[in-house]
């Protein structure tokens, strides 16, 4: 601390920069956080056909809606590390404590979180497609509503997660408090997609997923900071 | 307007200016639910072509106004809370938490009790049950937060940040019909200026809506003065009352 200057007049995108490099380093050490919630999700995938029945008609209809179940639930499962191991080593108190606008750390911890299993997930996500036979005419919609729905999942979650984090068995309660809010995304994402099979524009749920994007983008910064000033206390 | 309310930010006062309404509250919930039930579900037209079961929509309609009616409560109070720290708001939002579950509740299982003679069907993935579903999970959602801390004013903030995220909800609720336009009929007593049903389905109604707001105002009355004392159990006037009482 011999001039504690230096740290005060970090510019925000600096702030964000370093946190963002710092929990992805953190995450490329721990590399089981980024493959098991992507392991859960193909083997979700999976599980459907060997339940449903391999009839490429049927998995065929139903593809957008297991991918996009799959990819809800394995978010919220890889949720918990957002702010818990943080939490736990108090480093999160430390974050607060800064003297950086919590909107910018908390922004830059959704992000990295995104990046370590949103990203992922997008990129497997045709394969799987392949496998449920998904309409051709589709894996454009497809893509697009996963590029666009979850940095919403994470952005969302992390609102679910600072609420839950001062809370010992939290897990059951985040997806109790999580899940009705994803809903309008799956709705919305599992519709373009089926639009898109029909040959059909699907710009206008696409429009909707975006705005749902950038209306979370701009507020769920705000409530997830709130929340873990309640969670910290 | 402060100084006439700032005595109610006072935990005694209020305690006792809710127990002093909820009386009022209550004989005009019980005058007004009886009138209009009876109005309702025995004098009242039938309906042309639904018959007889159209009369659920006595119940059906004022408990879903007030599923959603509660819940904005619940996020005014979540909201006065949390921008004025007052912390009597936190005590009356969880006071209306478990009412609004329970309306919300009430309105889906009468929905599916007039579905099945209308569409034949007790369930349809309509946008606008399925936005009543999700508001009874929010409820939840809302009600299990409040039990899972210890601290009551902690439980306050954290359930009154989920509300105030929540009610994003309501907006989706309110536009979904026109968004997809689906079997649910659209709405038959706001159009302003002219209603589209008669004026003599319209009167009793007119009773039971009233006559359940009431009523949810009266039980919240009591949930409110009940939070308050679990909330103020060592102080000494709730010590007095409790003395004053089991004499």
């Amino acid at each position: 601390m011999s001039n504690p200057t230096t740290t005060t007049n970090l510019s925000y995108r600096a702030v964000f920069s370093l946190i963002l490099k710092r929990d992805l380093t953190i995450a490329l050490r721990h590399k089981d956080d980024i493959i098991n919630p992507l392991l859960f999700f193909i083997i979700v995938v999976t599980l459907f056909p060997l339940g449903i029945g391999p009839e490429s008609q049927t998995l065929s209809r139903i593809a957008p809606g297991i991918i996009w179940v799959a990819a809800l639930l394995s978010t919220l499962l890889s949720l918990d590390r957002l702010f818990k191991s943080d939490h736990s080593d108090g480093s999160l108190e430390q974050m607060l404590l800064s003297p950086h606008p919590v909107f910018i750390l908390v922004l830059a911890k959704i992000v990295a979180h995104w990046l370590i299993t949103g990203l992922p997930l997008i990129l497997i996500a045709p394969l799987l497609a392949v496998l449920l036979h998904l309409n051709e005419q589709s894996y454009g919609a497809l893509m697009l509503t996963l590029l666009l729905g979850t940095p919403v999942l994470s952005l969302l979650g992390a609102i679910g997660v600072a609420l839950t984090v001062g809370i010992k068995k939290g897990g059951v309660l985040l997806s109790l408090l999580v899940l009705p809010l994803y809903i309008p995304v799956l709705i919305f994402a599992t519709s373009a997609i089926d639009t898109a099979a029909l040959g059909l524009p699907y710009s206008g749920q696409l429009a909707i997923i975006a705005a749902l994007f950038f209306g979370s983008l701009t507020l769920a910064p705000f409530a997830v900071g709130a929340a873990l000033k309640v969670s910290t206390n | 307007m402060w100084k006439w309310l700032h005595p109610y930010a006072n935990p005694e006062v209020s305690y006792h200016f809710a127990g002093r309404v909820l009386p009022w509250f209550s004989a005009l919930a019980a005058l007004l639910l009886a009138i209009g039930l009876v109005w309702a579900l025995a004098f009242a037209p039938a309906d042309y072509q639904q018959g007889d079961s159209f009369r659920i929509f006595y119940l059906h309609v004022p408990a879903a106004s007030l599923s959603m009616g509660i819940y904005l409560g619940m996020a005014i109070a979540a909201f006065t809370s949390m921008v004025w720290q007052f912390k009597l708001a936190d005590a009356s939002a969880a006071a209306m938490a478990p009412v609004g579950a329970v309306f919300t509740a009430i309105a889906l299982i009468t929905g599916a009790a007039w579905g099945k003679p209308m569409w034949g069907t007790w369930w349809i993935w309509d946008a606008r049950l399925t936005s009543e579903l999700i508001l009874l999970f929010l409820y939840l959602g809302v009600m299990a937060l409040h039990s899972a801390f210890e601290d009551k004013n902690l439980a306050g903030k954290a359930a009154g940040i989920l509300t105030l995220v929540g009610v994003i909800n309501l907006p989706i609720i309110k536009y979904s019909v026109e968004w997809w336009n689906t079997l649910h009929q659209g709405s038959t007593v706001s159009k302003m200026g002219k209603p589209s049903m008669s004026i003599e389905m319209l009167w009793p109604f007119l009773f039971c809506f009233l006559g359940f707001v009431m009523l949810v105002t009266a039980v919240i009355c009591i949930r409110f003065r009940s939070e308050i004392l679990a909330r103020n159990s060592i102080r000494p006037w709730v010590k007095t009352l409790v003395a004053a009482e089991n004499k």
